[in-house]
């Protein structure tokens, strides 16, 4: 599975555990994962490393019946669009949280979870998901 | 200024395969688009094949010079593009560019994808890679996820509904009855969609189009020598393409496909019409939400009124503006191929051949095929030369 080989996993371990993407001083907008090149200001940006914030608002959800391989046996379950307190969006699963509270604006923090399993190498692939808050 | 026009179409018909290989399937439609121009193979001087995921899905790349083997056109340039769900559009516009360009007179391009070879969950993986591997598929995402994350919003805030959405497939079973090309022949209610089952809410399977193989194959011909080869010629009154974020998250708004709105734009502009003057329209509508968002992109209706207005009918044929008279993408979207078959169609519709489908005073067409959730999409308008 390409989607979590060996290296890609070491890869996107400070991404995937501790939220870091990056900032651009110059035009003052977070991106999440981390930009190369901040497509608002090209050459002239300033991007700094930056962890995100652990909590955003649910923009959309959706309940998934059918998965990918990989996540046959996980579902059903919630994906959401969230938008983090400093405007970068992310989407993620959202666990630990009833089913009517799940709802466009709802308040959601970020937990840490396995995401899969399922790589030939063995390698089992954590990271983030969200659950509503209180 | 030179100009393109399509002389001769071809399409397999569009279902599961089983019995037919990747290989087979292109050459049929290649072979059905050269017969149909009148023209012989050595006339071709180049080609170029849209796929999506062959490799996912057969194990098969090199799909360029594939294509020129299986049709012994070997040794003209052969050339793949691959642009997801718009591979066959981008196919197409790349070979009108190379004959705009002056480089080639006549050109072959098709479009294939061969999608019944492997289990389900295999297939959604593949497609998945339409998406952004690392921030969606990773996390579970599917493409009925992201256009239900799509659908979901615009519901919240136009109040487009569930029953508008099952619309859009009622309708594109309705016109698929009339083409024989469909993966399905069968007529469905309202009812049928809403309890089809969800597969990512609100999308339900009545919402989604199908897996399918098939194969779609065009030859195009710079339009002074198509006048005098052709007197079927459909000239392609305009070509834009435009790009947008991979992944949703990257979108400035989940309204919109804004690919969309601006390929249409430069399309209007480069035929020098507006949107009232299309006649008919293939639009990519790979879930009915889809369908809502293009025909309000591409300025059919205003922002937010696409549901309304498939609910007020006017989007059947031969109502306000014809979409999809083949059905669409409801009735086989194989996705390398979808974006050809729409060219056909609209060749089709243009020179009165569309049977039962036919579009009434046809004479502006236009199609629209979208890669991924939006990240490319394509627009062509059509006439008769």
């Amino acid at each position: 599975m390409t989607h979590s080989s060996l290296p890609l996993n070491w890869r996107k371990y400070p991404e995937r555990y501790l939220l870091r993407g990056n900032y651009c001083e110059n035009c003052r907008t977070a991106f999440f994962p981390a930009r190369v090149v901040c497509p608002n200001c090209r050459r002239k940006a300033l991007l700094k490393e930056k962890e995100m914030p652990r909590t955003g608002r649910i923009i959309s959800f959706t309940e998934v019946f059918v998965g990918p391989m990989g996540f046959e046996h996980e579902t059903p379950y919630f994906l959401a669009i969230i938008e983090l307190e400093n405007k970068a969006r992310i989407l993620s699963q959202i666990v630990d949280s009833k089913k009517e509270a799940i709802k466009i604006g709802t308040k959601v923090k970020k937990v840490f979870r396995k995401i899969s399993d399922i790589d030939k190498e063995g390698a089992i692939a954590y990271g983030y998901k969200f659950k509503v808050v209180g | 200024m030179r100009s393109v026009s399509i002389i001769g179409v071809g399409c397999t018909k569009f279902g599961e395969h089983w019995d037919k290989s990747f290989r087979e399937l292109i050459a049929e439609a290649g072979m059905k688009a050269i017969e149909d121009s009148g023209i012989e193979g050595k006339d071709i001087q180049a080609i170029y094949g849209g796929t999506m995921a062959s490799g996912r899905f057969i194990g098969q790349e090199h799909i360029g010079a594939l294509i020129a083997d299986q049709l012994g056109l070997t040794p003209i340039p052969a050339t793949r593009v691959e642009a997801a769900c718009a591979s066959g559009g981008v196919a197409l516009r790349t070979a009108y560019l190379a004959i705009k360009s002056g480089e080639y007179n006549i050109v072959a391009v098709g479009g294939i994808e061969k999608m019944t070879e492997v289990a389900i969950e295999e297939a959604s993986f593949a497609l998945g890679g339409a998406g952004d591997q690392e921030t969606e598929l990773f996390h579970g995402a599917t493409f009925p996820a992201l256009y239900a994350l799509l659908a979901r919003v615009h519901m919240k805030e136009f109040g487009t509904t569930e029953e508008q959405m099952a619309l859009c497939s009622v309708q594109a079973h309705r016109n698929g009855m009339n083409n024989p090309n469909a993966q399905f022949h069968r007529e469905i209610s309202v009812e049928d969609v809403m309890n089809s089952g969800y597969i990512s809410s609100p999308l339900k399977l009545l919402d989604c189009s199908p897996i399918t193989d098939g194969a779609a194959a065009l030859i195009l011909c710079e339009s002074k020598k198509a006048k005098k080869i052709s007197d079927k010629a459909v000239e392609i009154v305009a070509s834009a393409q435009a790009s947008d974020s991979l992944g949703l998250t990257g979108r400035k708004s989940l309204l919109e496909l804004a690919a969309t709105r601006i390929a249409a734009k430069e399309a209007y502009k480069q035929a020098g019409i507006s949107a009232k003057d299309v006649d008919f329209a293939e639009v990519h509508d790979c879930f009915s939400i889809a369908e809502i968002l293009a025909i309000e992109d591409l300025g059919f209706f205003k922002k937010g009124e696409g549901g309304k207005a498939v609910e007020k009918g006017k989007i059947q044929l031969n109502a306000e503006v014809s979409v999809n008279p083949s059905g669409g993408l409801k009735m086989g979207h194989p996705v390398g191929a979808t974006g050809i078959k729409q060219a056909a169609e609209a060749f089709e519709q243009l020179n009165g051949l569309a049977g039962k489908r036919q579009v009434k005073k046809a004479e502006i067409g236009l199609t629209h095929n979208v890669g991924g959730s939006g990240a490319t999409c394509v627009v062509h308008l059509y006439k008769r030369l």
